[in-house]
């Protein structure tokens, strides 16, 4: 790039020009269309968490509604029609809309902030990638309003899901909510691993990278690896249903098993999707509360790296009973099993950190010690189910359910909400209250548990899932009831955290910089961030940059203030290589969103949308590239 | 008529994986229990060590990077032993874990042979000998003679169902397009009640079965007795109810051998008197809930396949005295 001589630099301006001049540049522009242009960032990341937040509680509404038809034998609450879609929409809702997202939310808006840049790579896409996401899943949920919601399962198995078994609607509705989710959530993936790696602040080399950013750089591989798999099948059986190709039909040489294979393929690391960022957020939380690194930064990477791996060569262990041969389903025992290995070194690591460091009991760690007691219970019960003989009788029951909500709520929720109170100062600029905030916790552990632990024994017991009803001599009945009245305490906690939030969200108190007095980059600029993030870039010269330099952050100088501009390193040591130039605000996106819904939502009705369909995307396309002269263009 | 030789109580049968009557679910709960202790062992050590981590005396400093190099080597070492000790238990119980599979998927060759098709949303039970004579069907109720292992051929009619009967052994589906296979042997006499557990659809919740397990002898007899034909009606009335069986189309999905009811569709009723429940499961099988059930079958199992046929209450009266003459 050819040095423009007359340029505005970041070098000739003082502190308070610089900020104004820099925020002039990166803000949002005001008004609604202001909003709907915006490629910021933080404000896609809130966007992104409020939704995923909102269909948390919806999600959760239809929990309580399941839990109100089961705390009785033959009850008449809800029809078999209705608990069908009912638990389909909950499994999909918590799966597709909320867990995904969610930790791809924080991830937008916290991993620009923690390797010290302005935003994040392809702010368009990232834009694209909300807009996607918010229309699929008000597809999903405006379809279920009209009666139209899935009803075959979130795993929506084959044969039952074909045509002739469901000649409805609604698993059309499902497959194709699964297109919106993959495509926003393989955006997401693409730009968090170009940001990690060519976006770092300058010094920030691989082994200071913060262990979060590690967590979710991982994840995005995974998004990466997995999702294709899940595309290919649920494409396949749109196919299926609406053109008559016979992928899974075994009268013309389908098979429903390829159907089970290709969705576990996705769907085991997508639980390791789900569950690695929530140990991000557990190492980012666990170091700033136990005044202390965590022991052991390269275990816990190579760990995650490991996990990463290892996830995608456990599927079968969800088809153990589908008629295997035994070796093969014996070896897939012996892989589910060493999980265990990474996780549990996360965990001694985690332990070790605890042992020695000066815990601050503050609610966000509250939250992850109350993780560390739910998700180890979590992963027993899962070396359990990993065993063929074991698994033969408890997959399909409520064992199985208490299993997956032990390691996906004890794993992944507990963190986020512990999370949620973390970082809410970073990006509100209020404090949560810390009362609230402990009941919040208290109702949370033991709701949990007292709903979700009976489960094991209902499993074992003999009750299977997905039973809208169960007859009244089972003995199920009082574990049920049990469950049900935790599941409401848990419930209460989510209240409490929603009371906090819009509490706090105006009366808390004002948080600051650096509230926790914690360690990586976030914290160093003000709460919440302006449009640039940080006015000069700093340079990383430790794994904990603000505990190793607690006065002032070494930054460099030299880029561009007239203009979006962000500084690319390289790879592994993040030396500085070019300042980039960064996209402006645009309408584009979310007309591309528009054009892309319009056709998805167009080709479960009839195949001719994929031809009308395609060339309002085409030229929404060719209006988001169009160039514009300026040099935000150009380079 | 056998179900008399129970008492009535025990019709409500077992369904536990903790209550096992078979030498499979026998196996497969020792192979659990060992996991469990394993489990709770390390659970424990968990919680107790994260417990004495936060109660014990910690360090002066505040300083988050005044590190102590000792303690932090001592660390990277205990954690990268407790990783190892983790592979080797996770090792171990895969060992375990092949063990007891063997075990509960071993197969004999003298096994007696059953085949069950799974439908939305009820169990066909086909007892298939070399020779016709000793080959019938049946719905919803497996009878077995104890101490002998059994072989069931699973397959599906429509969607993937799973067969599951925990007092028994663990589960197997039963997959469109494919044949899976399945041992068990009940140790003792009882009523086993089992389930379907893959979600089949709408009415997957009324999906149940009872396996009952026979001394041999008497399992013999029950054999005999159902390879017979049904018996005609001894009165008036029970002759009125098989015209009527026919005549108002029940006889167009519904086969009782011996008539010329010969549907194919619906459970075969050749004995339907002499099971213990009916709609798989469901309901008891007693004259009431067989008058409820069909004057409205889709009160009971919304979606089921067997509509409302219009009948008098004559005609519907007829027809259950047909059927309970269909021992």
């Amino acid at each position: 790039m050819a040095a423009d001589p007359n340029e505005l630099r970041d070098d000739v301006l003082s502190g308070f020009q610089l900020s104004q001049q820099l925020e002039r540049i990166w803000r949002t522009p005001s008004g609604l269309l202001g909003a709907l242009m915006s490629v910021d960032h933080k404000v896609i990341g809130r966007r992104y968490i409020v939704t995923a937040f909102v269909f948390l509680l919806l999600g959760g509404v239809l929990a309580m509604l399941m839990r109100i038809q089961l705390a009785g034998p033959e009850q008449t609450f809800l029809s078999a029609d209705k608990y069908n879609q009912i638990f389909t929409m909950h499994g999909s809702t918590m799966m597709f809309l909320f867990a995904v997202p969610v930790m791809e939310a924080f991830a937008v808006y916290l991993v620009p902030l923690m390797v010290g840049t302005r935003n994040i790579a392809f702010p368009r896409l990232n834009a694209f990638s909300y807009w996607m996401f918010l229309f699929g899943g008000c597809f999903l949920w405006i379809s279920f309003a009209l009666n139209v919601g899935p009803d075959v399962g979130w795993f929506a198995y084959v044969p039952l899901s074909s045509l002739q078994f469901t000649p409805t609607k609604r698993p059309d509705v499902w497959a194709q909510m699964i297109t919106f989710t993959e495509v926003a959530a393989l955006a997401v993936s693409v730009e968090i691993v170009v940001t990690v790696f060519k976006l770092r602040a300058p010094g920030m080399t691989l082994d200071r990278i913060p262990l979060f950013v590690w967590a979710m750089l991982v994840t995005s591989f995974l998004v990466m690896f997995a999702m294709p798999s899940i595309m290919v099948a649920s494409t396949s059986l749109i196919l299926d249903r609406l053109v008559n190709t016979r992928f899974y039909d075994p009268s013309s040489g389908g098979h429903p098993l390829l159907w089970q294979h290709l969705f576990w393929f996705f769907g085991h690391p997508e639980v390791y999707i789900i569950f690695i960022p929530g140990t991000g957020m557990v190492s980012a939380i666990l170091a700033t509360f136990a005044r202390r690194p965590v022991i052991g930064y390269p275990v816990v990477i190579l760990s995650l790296i490991a996990t990463g791996f290892l996830s995608f060569g456990l599927w079968v262990h969800h088809m153990f009973v589908t008629g295997l041969p035994q070796l093969g389903a014996g070896l897939f025992t012996a892989s589910s099993m060493l999980i265990a290995v990474p996780s549990g070194l996360q965990i001694f690591c985690w332990l070790a950190t605890l042992w020695d460091g000066r815990p601050v009991y503050r609610t966000p760690l509250l939250f992850v010690l109350g993780f560390i007691v739910i998700f180890v219970l979590g992963g027993l019960s899962g070396v359990m189910v990993a065993s063929v003989p074991i698994d033969t009788q408890v997959h399909d029951t409520y064992f199985v359910v208490a299993h997956f909500h032990y390691v996906l709520i004890g794993g992944a929720v507990f963190p986020l909400i512990g999370a949620v109170y973390y970082w809410f100062p970073k990006i509100t600029g209020r404090m949560l209250g810390e009362r609230l905030g402990r009941w919040n916790f208290w109702l949370a552990f033991i709701g949990f548990n007292v709903a979700f632990f009976p489960m094991h024994i209902l499993g074992l017991i003999g009750m299977p899932r997905r039973v809208y009803t169960y007859p009244a001599g089972m003995d199920w009945a009082h574990l049920n009831l049990l469950a049900s009245g935790g599941s409401f305490i848990f419930a209460l906690s989510f209240a409490l955290l929603l009371i906090n939030v819009f509490y706090s969200a105006r009366k808390g108190a004002l948080a600051g910089d650096n509230p926790w007095n914690a360690s990586t980059l976030e914290w160093a600029t003000s709460s919440p961030p302006p449009p640039q993030n940080f006015d000069r870039i700093p340079v990383v010269k430790h794994r904990d940059p603000l505990w190793a330099d607690s006065e002032s952050l070494p930054v460099v100088a030299g880029l561009s203030a007239e203009r979006r501009e962000v500084l690319l390193t390289s790879l592994a040591e993040a030396e500085p290589q070019t300042r980039e130039a960064s996209p402006k605000p645009s309408i584009w996106p979310l007309l591309a969103a528009i054009a892309t819904t319009i056709f998805f939502i167009g080709s479960i009705f009839t195949p001719w949308a994929v031809l009308w369909g395609t060339p309002p995307m085409a030229i929404a396309l060719i209006g988001w590239f169009w160039p514009t002269g300026s040099k935000e263009d150009e380079e | 008529m056998l179900c008399t030789t129970w008492p009535l109580a025990a019709c409500a049968g077992r369904q536990s994986a903790l209550d096992p009557q078979g030498l499979q679910s026998d196996q497969i709960r020792s192979t659990l229990f060992i996991f469990l202790a394993v489990s709770a062992i390390v659970w424990i050590a968990v919680v107790l060590v994260l417990a004495v981590g936060m109660l014990r005396r910690k360090r002066a400093t505040d300083r988050p990077l005044d590190l102590h190099q000792v303690f932090e080597q001592r660390a990277d070492r205990l954690i990268l032993g407790l990783g190892i000790a983790t592979t080797v238990i996770v090792l171990g119980l895969s060992f375990v874990s092949y063990a007891g599979q063997r075990t509960v998927f071993a197969k004999d060759e003298h096994a007696l042979t059953l085949k069950i098709i799974g439908h939305q949303w009820w169990w066909e039970v086909r007892y298939e000998a070399d020779s016709p004579h000793q080959s019938f069907v049946t719905a919803n109720e497996i009878r077995i003679p104890t101490g002998q292992p059994i072989k069931v051929e699973l397959e599906s009619a429509d969607v993937i169902h799973s067969f599951w009967v925990p007092s028994l052994t663990g589960k197997m589906d039963l997959i469109t397009g494919q044949k899976n296979e399945l041992q068990f042997t009940a140790k003792n006499a009882g009523v086993y009640r089992g389930q379907c557990a893959e979600f089949c659809g709408l009415q997957h919740a009324h999906m149940a079965f009872d396996v009952i397990a026979l001394p041999p002898d008497e399992f013999g007899r029950w054999r005999d007795w159902q390879n017979q034909s049904a018996q005609s009606p001894a009165d008036q009335l029970g002759r009125q109810g098989e015209a009527l069986f026919r005549a108002r189309g029940c006889a167009l999905c519904h086969n009782i051998s011996g008539t010329l009811a010969g549907g194919q569709l619906g459970p075969d009723l050749t004995h339907v008197g002499s099971r213990t429940s009916i709609a798989a499961g469901t309901l008891p099988n007693t004259p009431a809930t067989r008058g409820a059930w069909i004057s409205d079958p889709q009160h009971i199992k919304p979606g089921n396949l067997m509509p409302k046929m219009p009948l008098q209450s004559d005609e519907l009266i007829a027809i259950l005295h047909y059927l309970e003459q269909l021992k």
